[in-house]
């Protein structure tokens, strides 16, 4: 099932990229208030396309719904039944699913500024605009009819794009290839160690995963579609595809505490400035810069020759946590590693592995498969954007933070995976005591982060602080454009 | 060392009482599904050799037509043997398995407990224990150990790895000497255990030798009917109700490990039956003589788990303990085990459409999953020994101590232990 002119066309432009030459944006959360009104505004609302891009574009425009949005706009219980049992849920809808996230304590969802109880937005709308446009672009997108279908509940206004986040790292350097020529699995074997190209259908609705199967999406019988305007399921070809070219958006506002992160990581250095910065480098997982904190050169599928220098290596090397620990936030973001323990080659290997039939040692196997467990990143950042040094002179709290928005097209598997089981996890990779030093957060026994050395114990950094809360969050639909135009008929 | 010991007891309820049963299980629980370590009914935490323990109610949940009534099962695994923890737990707990069992028919208020246990006691098909020999006191005792070589100061000068570990050794003797540290040596072997376990290991290969021209005859036709058979086998996996998996939901992942109960129906007629009880037994041989140091073929991650068979092998029943949330569990197994999942589970009712037996069928991640967890019983009451351990904690602290009791490691084994501090 190849991607098509046709398909990009169709698909919504964030799923490119994060419209990285366009330096303004700001996200509106929407209550519908008039269902005709919305639907009439969605119809012919310019949303930007994949296909767009092609040409420089000056204003862009996305738009995903929310469980809550779907139904406002009429969408039948039966079809909604059809997208995923998360997506339905909500990402604050179900107590389990807030401990996995981490969404508990001052992260939990009865504190959010939005996302939660009666604050559940409809429609996320995602506006991003070139240097002093951005608010023309808002005005020109919010004109008449708009106010007469929706109501905006929050605007989330992000900082001017410079590349760092707020803490002051360099952010969003690893993302996966997209095979986007849905290439036939080669088998077991390639699978064996790390690599960075993944299927299109672990993204985008309608097209074969990493499993080769098609992940949860509404199938319509063609009735239900009579204008015809969604193309037909490439599982079940009698069928109308309403997920095709869509992806599942996560949205969650990740407040930072910028100048307590730096006072945190300065005070636990021991006061000293260049150890501050080395510590607050292990906790990210990479320096200030971007670059990895251990040495990149390798050529890895999935990653373009003038990115190996960021993204050239893996973990297989430094199985001690030496060179970058293990707890490391990018480290356990996506721990690189491959379906096999390193050094498995040859069939009968595989074979015998896969029996237990071999020795394996004491850490084999103690992370999944990273192929089954990534998203596509397209957040952007709010608030003052400050030096370390700056950070720690700052004589008041500073307000900054993350709008994280990710893509996937299987929320339990991929976002709640790699935020629940490695980031927010308590056990993630036989580390004790400890969840993601960097966003994770702490609740009494969780606060601490080790260093592994070489001749000794790890190092122990007790008593972090928690530097990131979450303040609102929602699971939503990014539906390709044919889709849209369905859910504005 | 001391072998674990699966025990089970189970019995239908009386249905029109169920409510009432509901009620006193919830009475056992801390927060939702955890059971009060010191509860009235069952004080699980007084028994010193009790790893796990659970309280379910069995039906079969995707089941349409009529069902037996359900069946309250108490199941665990301990230290020693069955034997000796049924007549402990009969003698230490003797009212509260009155209450519980009041619920089933046939139990009168004059039934002795053991006796009644004794006569329902369910025997698993299968059985697998992450370390056998690792008991309830051990873990204990390295946790406390291993929290101990955290919490020492580091030393103020450094020193080479094998002189740094000869000093950690001779501190943690000190703490053992001062009565800070115990580290109990191991309980000698059960009489005759080990011959018993190498003659059943003998046994098994002698019955598979002596059988095998009749199983290679008959293979060909075997995998003609079940070729036929996975052909035609209809695949129900309908997503299970949101309403059930929120209950499911509500009482998982607040420890480390969760726990994993589910029941279902095995496919009709002999073919499957007969395949399920022969693959059951060679895996309960596999698990009991093969993965008894730490894991279940690639997965590290289950404490204890079984498959027993229920209401005449029309069904099975499955329970585990497991490092990390369901949906990364069933990643793993999928991952890693989906010819094992597929061997068995294969020949319940309703499960993905396999090929050969061992392919696809768990592969169709979503299928499988939506399988799994509509078969998922809600655990009333379930208890842990070790709270916050997971099973790599448990190998590494073991790890720890073997070392601290062996013989002097070198500079480079040094340094690796020292790293697993």
């Amino acid at each position: 099932m190849p991607f098509t002119r046709a398909d990009a066309a169709d698909t919504q432009g964030l799923v490119r990229g994060g419209y990285g030459s366009l330096p303004e944006a700001c996200f509106l959360l929407l209550r519908i208030a008039d269902r005709a009104a919305a639907r009439a505004w969605l119809a012919t609302a310019p949303v930007t396309s994949m296909a767009d891009l092609d040409a420089p574009q000056t204003r862009a425009l996305n738009l995903a719904l929310t469980r809550e949005g779907l139904a406002a706009l009429g969408v039948a219980e039966p079809v909604l039944a059809g997208f995923s049992a998360p997506f339905l849920s909500g990402i604050a809808g179900d107590g389990g699913r807030s401990r996995r996230l981490g969404d508990i304590g001052t992260n939990a969802p009865e504190h959010w500024d939005w996302g939660a109880g009666a604050r559940k937005p409809d429609v996320v709308l995602l506006a991003y605009a070139s240097a002093d446009d951005l608010e023309a672009w808002c005005a020109d997108l919010t004109a008449s009819p708009f106010a007469a279908g929706f109501t905006v509940l929050e605007r989330l206004p992000t900082a001017m794009l410079d590349q760092r986040e707020p803490f002051g790292f360099v952010d969003g350097v690893s993302q996966p290839t997209l095979d986007w020529h849905s290439t036939p699995d080669p088998g077991e074997a390639a699978h064996v160690g790390y690599s960075n190209r993944i299927a299109l259908g672990e993204m985008l609705l309608g097209y074969p995963n990493e499993y080769g199967l098609y992940t949860e999406r509404p199938l319509l019988p063609p009735e239900q579609d009579p204008g015809a305007l969604l193309p037909s399921a490439a599982d079940q070809p009698a069928l109308r595809d309403l997920g095709r070219n869509g992806s599942y958006l996560v949205l969650r506002q990740l407040q930072q505490n910028v100048d307590g992160f730096w006072r945190c990581v300065h005070a636990r250095a021991g006061g000293d400035a260049a150890a501050g910065i080395a510590l607050a480098e292990n906790i990210v997982g990479r320096r200030l810069s971007g670059a990895p904190l251990l040495p990149a050169g390798a050529r890895l599928p999935g990653v373009a020759a003038d990115d190996v220098a960021q993204n050239g290596f893996t973990y297989d090397g430094d199985a001690d946590g030496l060179a970058c620990p293990f707890g490391a936030h990018a480290r356990r973001a996506n721990p690189r590693n491959g379906d096999m323990p390193a050094g498995t080659t040859g069939a009968l290997a595989r074979l015998l592995r896969n029996l237990g039939l071999v020795r394996q040692e004491l850490r084999d196997d103690l992370i999944a498969s990273s192929r089954f467990h990534r998203v596509l990143r397209r957040g952007r950042d709010y608030g003052a954007q400050l030096t370390p040094e700056q950070a720690l002179a700052a004589d008041a709290p500073v307000q900054a933070g993350l709008h994280f928005i990710c893509l996937n097209a299987n929320i339990a598997r991929q976002f709640e995976f790699v935020q629940g089981a490695w980031l927010a996890g308590r056990a993630f990779n036989g580390l004790t005591d400890e969840r993601d030093p960097l966003t994770a957060p702490r609740d009494g026994s969780t606060d601490g982060f080790s260093l592994p050395q070489a001749d000794a114990a790890a190092r122990r950094v007790a008593d972090l602080a928690q530097f990131v809360t979450t303040r609102g969050g929602a699971y939503c639909f990014l539906p390709g454009l044919a889709a849209l135009r369905w859910l504005a008929r | 060392m001391t072998p674990q010991a699966p025990f089970m007891v189970c019995a239908a309820i009386d249905p029109s009482r169920r409510a009432a049963l509901e009620a006193l299980l919830d009475g056992m629980t801390l927060r939702p599904g955890e059971a009060d370590p010191q509860n009235a009914l069952l004080p699980f935490g007084q028994f010193r050799q009790l790893h796990f323990a659970r309280l379910v109610l069995l039906e079969d949940l995707a089941a349409a037509s009529p069902q037996p009534p359900p069946m309250l099962a108490l199941l665990g695994d301990v230290d020693g043997t069955e034997a000796d923890f049924l007549a402990d737990l009969a003698a230490r707990a003797g009212d509260g398995l009155r209450q519980l069992f009041s619920f089933c028919p046939g139990f009168a208020p004059g039934t002795d407990p053991l006796a009644w246990m004794r006569a329902h006691a369910a025997r698993p098909a299968a059985n697998y224990v992450n370390w056998v020999g690792r008991t309830v006191q051990q873990v204990h005792e390295e946790a406390a150990l291993h929290a101990a070589l955290r919490a020492r100061p580091p030393p103020a000068t450094p020193a080479p790895p094998a002189r740094a570990w000869a000093e950690l050794v001779t501190w943690v003797r000190r703490e053992a000497a001062a009565g800070r540290l115990t580290l109990t040596p191991p309980a000698p072997d059960p009489p005759g255990w080990r011959l018993g376990e190498i003659a059943h290991a003998a046994w098994m290969v002698v019955l598979l030798l002596a059988a095998a021209p009749l199983l290679l005859l008959g293979l060909l036709p075997y995998l003609w009917w079940l070729r036929r058979l996975e052909s035609t086998d209809t695949p129900i996996t309908p997503r299970p109700a949101s309403a059930h998996t929120a209950r499911l939901s509500a009482i998982e992942d607040y420890d480390v490990s969760n726990q994993f109960s589910a029941y279902g129906m095995v496919k009709p007629g002999r073919f499957r039956r007969w395949t399920l009880v022969f693959l059951l037994w060679a895996a309960d041989g596999t698990t009991r003589h093969i993965f008894t140091r730490g894991r279940l073929a690639r997965v590290p991650t289950i404490h204890f788990a079984r498959w027993v068979f229920l209401d005449n092998r029309r069904r099975l029943f499955f329970a585990s303990n497991y490092d990390g949330s369901l949906d990364s569990y069933m990643d793993d197994f999928i991952n890693k085990v989906a010819f094992g999942l597929n061997i068995v589970f294969s020949n319940g009712v309703g499960y993905p459409r396999t090929s050969w037996l061992i392919l696809e069928g768990a592969k169709d991640e979503q299928a499988f999953k939506d399988y799994i967890r509509k078969r998922q019983l809600v655990t009333a009451v379930w208890y842990k020994a070790y709270p916050g351990l997971t099973t790599y904690d448990l190998a590494r602290n073991a790890a720890l101590r073997a070392a601290i009791e062996g013989p002097s490691p070198t500079d480079a084994q040094a340094r690796r232990l020292l790293q697993m501090l």
